[in-house]
């Protein structure tokens, strides 16, 4: 377990930063370079993070960061580690860091073909359940019934489940957290770092205007996401899911926070009804079911995962 | 040796010992990265071969290998160069000195594998160098040319050269490979810290963020002087190029007999040769003729195009590429710097042949055109059109 007094004091991910008044992404980008450390080297497709990194000439971030296109952070990883391996510099990490939508959407097929290689760096997704910096429209990792812009109430479809398709891939190693529990998240990033191939790590991160809830409360709502059971921490790996952080004492549904905790606390789902809201609970208890099988008989490669 | 232009490309990379090869298969282009793969798994050549999953990615993994301090290749054609249209732009917006060959293929629909060169020029203003091959030999002599253009210190951007589906990139022709100490010797190890984009741990830095319109214009200025630069060190690396390997190299374009020519046929690709033909069998017919081959097409060779046809009656520019509602590419462009000259001729599109028959009878109807006192601006013929797509014959022009 990494601690707190293990984390290095100096900031690479700078204060002063372009981000939103109580940005949880900010918060997550923060801490996972607080564990990188400055031999890193990060790519940053469009998404929030290409945003707050701030205006040319100054730049909010420490590492060596180079954007790229919306599409392209693991194939440009994959250059990135490609090139480094060749001149001897196999032990800097190489970091994409991307938005959901450059993930679960538009990204994926990138990321699929780069998984499937076998290509040693570690994938980022931040995953704040839409395309926030272009104003709050739906992703595919945006969860059933949150309202946005393109889905005025609320999304129908449920969210897209990308950690069990990187399970799928069967990479070395991929990791759910959240950026209210900053010590689970750093634990995983120093596991990711010591392990090659394609590391997978699925951030959500609270998004006071896009989940429309006050600023100072984003703490809150990642915590109540983990404590209702809405988001599971988790980790995958040689086939075995294991639960983490608070997620671990989640399985009896008596311990877990009702739903309607966690929505309430946010604008974007404040059309649904009690009506849809049981119903949502409904389709949680479903999933922490089949998360419940697949902790018992560790099934791995190929089998959906625990995701909505 | 005897080798097809796409291996020749292929033997050119090696010569230059690019590091990084990221590519998805292509017809007519496959046989290049086939190659490649090839000598990078029998370790023939010392790097890494990135089997991509699409295009975008290809471009997408040179793009980040070369900004880790590698030198990066890809190649393309047609389809594929479009899919990566994108990082086309990100690698030569982000000065990016890598090299990528581009097979000229028509683009569908109808799907056509046969050769033109629209998919290149489509991608123009991206930034890159670009340049367009003759010959076989001169594909493999680019290949190691280009690498050198683009890291020169006074460029730094990308290079794409093309050649044309199968009438290059199939065809078997004499090919000389260069000893590599010679090799070697033209081009040296790439030093990344001369490179504009460089992730360093020692010297941190972020490159392409949110950029405000204060800096625009200089990031763009910056790009527009590299391009100008470069007439210049295309020059120079032809020269050497040429004095390495004892064959005489055409820089930014070359001139053949137009030095008295009444008529000038401006030409780029595999067809140049019969152009040269034909400008040969209208000379021994009484009329001067002459062909100024464009090898790049970015940077626009203006002043070598003013040079060739200062004295010339008229010009007849042959495009195998055509931008609907405006004309002929290259006539376009061409008649950006000659004028109402220039008279548009657009022939061989999907790969028709074109036959050094018809550059004469261009170069003589563009003759004609100009002697007649028709204005030449706005003279375009669809050479050897036929009247519907099922029509035998119709050869010869409008």
């Amino acid at each position: 377990m990494v601690t707190l007094k293990e984390l290095r004091q100096d900031e690479l991910f700078l204060p002063g930063n372009a981000s939103c008044p109580g940005c949880m992404l900010s918060l997550a980008i923060r801490m996972a370079l607080k564990v990188l450390g400055p031999n890193t080297v990060m790519t940053v497709p469009a998404c929030c993070s290409a945003v707050i990194q701030g205006y040319y000439p100054r730049s909010s971030s420490a590492v060596p960061t180079l954007n790229t296109a919306f599409a392209a952070a693991a194939a440009t990883a994959s250059g990135m580690s490609a090139a480094l391996e060749l001149s001897g510099r196999g032990e800097t990490s190489v970091v994409a860091w991307a938005g959901d939508g450059g993930t679960a959407d538009i990204g994926i097929q990138g990321l699929s073909g780069a998984a499937e290689r076998g290509e040693n760096f570690i994938y980022v997704c931040y995953d704040n359940e839409a395309y926030m910096n272009t104003g709050t429209q739906s992703s595919s990792a945006t969860p059933a019934g949150a309202a946005t812009t393109t889905a005025i109430r609320g999304k129908a479809e449920p969210k897209k489940d990308v950690p069990a398709i990187m399970a799928a891939h069967g990479v070395p190693y991929v990791a759910t957290a959240c950026a209210a529990f900053p010590l689970d998240l750093a634990d995983k990033i120093k596991k990711a770092m010591s392990i090659r191939g394609l590391k997978y790590i699925h951030i959500l991160t609270p998004c006071p205007p896009g989940w429309r809830y006050p600023t100072e409360r984003g703490v809150d709502v990642g915590r109540m996401a983990v404590m209702t059971g809405s988001w599971i921490l988790y980790e995958w790996q040689g086939g075995r899911y294991t639960l983490t952080g608070p997620s671990r004492g989640l399985l009896d549904r008596s311990r877990r926070r009702p739903l309607a905790d966690y929505l309430r606390m946010q604008g974007r789902f404040g059309q649904l009804g009690d009506a849809e809201v049981a119903r949502l609970q409904d389709e949680l208890d479903a999933r922490w079911a089949g998360m419940a099988r697949r902790l018992e008989g560790g099934a791995g490669r190929g089998e959906a995962g625990p995701g909505e | 040796m005897i080798a097809t232009g796409n291996h020749a490309v292929a033997y050119g990379v090696r010569s230059a010992r690019a590091e990084v090869v990221a590519a998805y298969p292509i017809t007519p282009q496959t046989q290049i990265v086939e190659k490649l793969s090839e000598f990078m798994a029998s370790g023939e050549m010392r790097g890494r071969y990135i089997r991509v999953e699409s295009e975008h990615s290809a471009l997408s993994a040179c793009y980040g290998a070369a900004a880790c301090g590698a030198r990066a290749f890809t190649a393309t054609s047609s389809q594929g160069l479009l899919y990566m249209n994108e990082m086309v732009f990100w690698t030569g917006l982000g000065r990016i000195p890598m090299v990528m060959a581009v097979v000229n293929r028509t683009l569908a629909p109808p799907w056509s594998i046969w050769n033109e060169h629209t998919d290149q020029l489509a991608q123009r203003d991206a930034g890159w160098i670009s340049m367009i091959c003759e010959s076989v030999q001169e594909a493999y002599d680019t290949s190691i040319m280009a690498f050198r253009v683009a890291e020169d210190a006074e460029v730094m951007q990308p290079v794409m050269f093309g050649l044309d589906a199968f009438s290059l990139s199939h065809t078997a022709e004499r090919l000389d490979l260069m000893p590599q100490e010679d090799a070697d010797a033209f081009l040296p190890r790439l030093d990344p810290s001369m490179l504009p984009v460089l992730m360093d741990t020692r010297s941190p830095a972020t490159y392409g963020n949110l950029t405000g319109p204060d800096a625009m214009m200089e990031v763009r200025s910056a790009i527009r002087d590299a391009l100008e630069r470069s007439k210049r060190v295309i020059e120079e690396a032809a020269g050497a190029f040429g004095r390495a390997s004892g064959r005489r190299q055409a820089g930014l374009v070359e001139d053949y007999r137009c030095g008295d020519a009444e008529v000038v046929i401006v030409v780029a690709g595999a067809s140049s040769g019969d152009a040269k033909d034909a400008a040969d069998a209208l000379r021994d017919q009484g009329t001067r003729a002459g062909v100024l081959r464009m090898k790049a097409v970015r940077p626009f060779p203006s002043e070598a195009i003013v040079r060739a046809v200062g004295g010339a009656k008229a010009v007849a520019v042959v495009d195998r590429d055509y931008s609907f509602g405006m004309g002929g590419i290259l006539a376009t462009e061409a008649a950006s710097v000659v004028g109402g000259r220039a008279a548009r001729y657009v022939a061989g599109l999907g790969g028709r042949d074109i036959r050094p028959e018809d550059f004469m009878g261009m170069a003589a109807d563009a003759l004609r055109a100009a002697e007649s006192g028709d204005p030449a601006q706005g003279h375009e013929v669809w050479w050897g059109l036929r009247r519907s797509p099922s029509a035998p014959g119709g050869q010869g022009g409008a």
